[in-house]
């Protein structure tokens, strides 16, 4: 691998991106608790595969992670969240109310808890294939810049 | 007269940053600019509202072990549901032992922020596609190309019902 | 008795949730249809989508109208209102709402052979079919939610879907593009006055829920920073409803989005925006506020005024049918807030009317010209020559809607105009009804020019064919054709609901 200028960038990169992964999850699941939460954890995600394919190339990551793929983790964030809305009132609930979706009497905590996990899985998911259709589509355009646009 | 400026301190520098904002998002040509004129805008808006949750004194609105009831225990059975924390509410902020900033504002411009990111993206997107079909991001230039094509086609339709008639 | 029909055969499901299934649903469908392949299944499961937002309506209308007390509220998550978020529904929004869902139905009906050969390439129709439900689903949740941040968030995610689909037109014209990005700029900066001026409210009220903003205001009616508050929504909401001269925007997202997006944004999107409009005006703030009756007097009506003269004289110097049209709509919302800057009920009645009439004679009207896009390839008035001859089925339904526009007997549009100009007469506003009635001779003008091309000219080019628009244009257009007629006979039903949602936007008892 002579030719390869980048060797450093990739070593440090392929280092860094399970990091990312790992951090972005521990701001989703220490949302529950104190600062964080989907919406971050979703951008931290997505940061890694980004960084990813600015090291290994668009092509390489958009083989690893297809655009179908995250349009459809995005459509699937949303179907998630709403879903647990129906959820809650197939249960004979109102809308998005945590407490109905196990059915439990008003002392419980249980629906409150896995609703607003699973919520945040919705969001987490949402907000990561969104930003990563995002990078898709704003890189994935090859545009030929002239002398004069410099 | 200067303390009534100082004491605004903090909006005498959203209302500067807000009317730069705009007069970049309505005078830039280039549609990057723009697009840049309209994110200060939208920040200055989270500044606005972050601004208004802020209590003299106050830490940031995440609750202390101190300020946490001692009997709430999230796993445990019989502890208060939603309605009687809302009930208790105004009484237990009372006997608080920190003063919070008020965390309502921050949780809107959460949401503000996301649509900003959107809104940010779609622009982006845009400017692309009006790119590729005018070859310029400048407001002016892409009128330009407009005019000269609705009078290009305008001169051919011309020539068209002349033939016709013809 | 269709009301108690539809009301009595509904599951217990349908109406305990029927204010929130009518944005849910749209909103579940929609990223469905975005993982989609096929571009038909995605129009005909929209179809359904629509068609099961359309029921919620009639039947949330319904519970409305048997309700004691007119109000149908509905806590998200069952968090009781000045904490939580609330769908509330009187029966101002409940007009609004059975007016977009209607409206929604027909275009997704309308859709397909108007989509499929503008924009081609029908694997992805399933994306943009998306964007269009999302859309709806904002639309329908900014008329029924009842808390002002959530109405913002509902305003942006029905205006990002609407960025999308006017550029979607660029497959046609480029200049779909830069229509779409100026309407992105001018829309997020409309969407951004309305939030800072809910800012200013929340900053003196200490709350978001509207019901509970207006309890609060009227021990604050000097506070400097609610009327600033005021001034920033009014202009942010007149921005979104394209209220003179804050209507830019409109005429280019009109005349470059593809045909089918210019039906659904004309009768639904600046409606819905107006409602927000009127929501602010009469029921969070007061009409009795001395700085707000100085704002009908001083502002409103002069702004309504000058769109109803000056926007009909573009529209009579555009040479393309859907640029008038789109000047056009410009003028008939300056007729709109006429009638709600009078600022009693009779007046808002009026104006909800013409909302209601509006939507359905400009829904028409580009319904028509959608199906002579597709089979004609040509907007200008020269391309319509002939088409009298070509194309009757279709050019009779733009006739009728078009007359209904003039505000001839016998059609919804006369119907509104006799309202408005009799809640202008008892106000002793003679000079505006003066003003209306000349309005009013310039759209003979605009749309004479039309048909007069239309009917009483040969065919320019001898080269287009004799073709009808194909079956699946011509039944909406000719049901909201009908409508125009029906309603301008028998106008019972949506007077009704204009005068209910007068009285529930004013908060009156006496006057039904």
């Amino acid at each position: 691998m002579k030719s390869d200028h980048h060797v450093i960038l990739r070593v440090i990169g392929k280092c860094f991106i399970p990091l990312i992964v790992i951090y972005g999850f521990y701001v989703q699941f220490h949302g529950e608790v104190g600062p964080g939460g989907a919406f971050q954890a979703g951008v931290v995600l997505a940061v890694a595969i980004i960084l990813n394919s600015l090291t290994f190339g668009l092509t390489a990551t958009m083989r690893a992670v297809p655009p179908v793929f995250a349009r459809s983790l995005a459509a699937v964030g949303v179907l998630i969240y709403v879903g647990v809305g129906f959820w809650s009132m197939m249960q004979g609930g109102l809308f998005l109310e945590y407490q109905a979706l196990f059915g439990e009497p008003p002392g419980g905590h249980d629906g409150q808890h896995a609703g607003i996990i699973i919520v945040e899985l919705g969001v987490l998911f949402a907000v990561t294939g969104a930003m990563i259709t995002i990078f898709y589509a704003l890189a994935g355009r090859v545009a030929e810049i002239r002398d004069e646009d410099w | 007269m200067v303390e009534f400026v100082l004491e605004r301190a903090g909006y005498w520098a959203i209302i500067g940053l807000m009317m730069i904002g705009l007069y970049i998002a309505f005078s830039a040509e280039n549609l990057i600019k723009r697009l840049v004129g309209l994110s200060i805008f939208q920040t200055t808006i989270c500044l606005f509202y972050v601004s208004l949750g802020k209590v003299n004194g106050g830490t940031a609105p995440i609750l202390l072990p101190e300020d946490t009831p001692k009997h709430y225990h999230p796993i445990h059975e019989g502890a208060p549901g939603p309605d009687s924390l809302l009930a208790a509410g105004g009484e237990r902020f009372a006997d608080l032992h920190h003063v919070y900033s008020n965390p309502l504002p921050h949780v809107l411009m959460l949401t503000a922020i996301v649509v900003g990111v959107a809104t940010l993206s779609l622009g982006l997107a845009l400017i692309v596609r009006i790119r590729e079909a005018y070859g310029t991001i400048e407001a002016d230039e892409v009128r330009e190309i407009d005019i000269q094509t609705a009078l290009a086609q305008e001169l051919e339709e011309a020539k068209d019902i002349k033939e016709a008639s013809a | 008795m269709i009301l108690e029909s539809v009301l009595s055969s509904a599951p217990a499901w349908a109406l305990a949730h029927a204010p929130v299934l009518l944005v849910v649903v749209p909103m579940f469908i929609a990223p469905i249809l975005a993982m989609l392949p096929n571009g038909r299944a995605a129009w005909l499961i929209s179809i359904v989508a629509t068609a099961a937002a359309f029921y919620f309506a009639i039947v949330t209308l319904g519970l409305v109208q048997s309700s004691p007390t007119g109000v149908l509220s509905y806590e998200a998550g069952r968090w009781p209102p000045p904490i939580g978020i609330e769908f509330r529904t009187d029966a101002l929004n409940a007009m609004i709402l059975l007016l977009v869902t209607g409206i929604g139905f027909l275009a997704a009906v309308f859709s397909w052979p108007t989509l499929s050969s503008e924009l081609g390439n029908h694997n992805k129709l399933g994306m943009f079919y998306a964007a269009f439900l999302l859309c709806l689903s904002g639309l329908l949740g900014v008329a029924s939610t009842g808390d002002a941040f959530n109405l913002f968030v509902f305003l942006e995610i029905s205006s990002l879907a609407t960025y999308v689909m006017v550029a979607m037109g660029a497959k046609r014209d480029r200049r779909a593009l830069p229509a779409a990005f100026n309407y992105l700029i001018m829309g997020t900066l409309g969407a951004s006055f309305f939030i800072i001026g809910i800012g200013f409210l929340y900053a003196a009220t200490g709350t978001l829920n509207m019901a509970d903003i207006s309890d609060r205001l009227p021990a604050l009616t000097d506070s400097r920073a609610v009327q600033v508050g005021f001034a920033f929504i009014i202009v942010g909401l007149g921005l979104k409803a394209a209220m003179w001269p804050l209507h830019q925007w409109l005429p280019n997202a009109y005349s470059y989005s593809p045909s089918f997006v210019t039906v659904f944004l004309s009768a639904t999107a600046t409606k819905v925006a107006l409602y927000a409009l009127i929501r602010f005006l009469f029921t969070v703030f007061q009409p009795e506020y001395t700085f707000e009756m100085a704002s009908f007097s001083w502002v409103l009506a002069p702004l309504g005024i000058a769109a109803m003269v000056i926007c009909s004289f573009q529209a009579v110097f555009q040479t393309d049918v859907r640029r008038t049209l789109a000047y056009s709509s410009v003028a008939q919302v300056g007729y709109m807030l006429l009638g709600v800057s009078l600022a009693t009920a009779p007046g808002v009645a009026a104006g909800l009317l013409h909302l209601f009439n509006h939507a359905l004679m400009k829904g028409a009207l580009f319904m028509a010209v959608a199906g002579i896009v597709m089979t004609h390839q040509g907007t200008t008035i020269r391309d319509f020559a002939g088409l009298g001859r070509t194309a009757p089925w279709t050019m009779t339904a733009f006739a009728i809607a078009g007359l209904s526009l003039i505000g001839v007997p016998l059609t919804a549009g006369f119907m509104s105009k006799l309202q408005l100009g009799a809640a202008l007469f008892a106000e002793g506003w003679w000079w505006a009804v003066l003003l209306v009635v000349f309005s009013s001779f310039l759209a003979v003008f605009y749309i004479g020019r039309i048909l007069q091309a239309a009917f009483f000219q040969p065919p320019v080019n001898p080269r287009k064919t004799h073709k009808e628009a194909p079956l699946l244009i011509l039944v909406p257009l000719w049901i909201l054709a009908l409508a125009n007629i029906y309603f301008g006979i028998a106008a019972d039903f949506p007077l009704g609901l204009a005068r209910d949602g007068a009285v529930a936007a004013l908060g009156l008892e006496a006057f039904r």
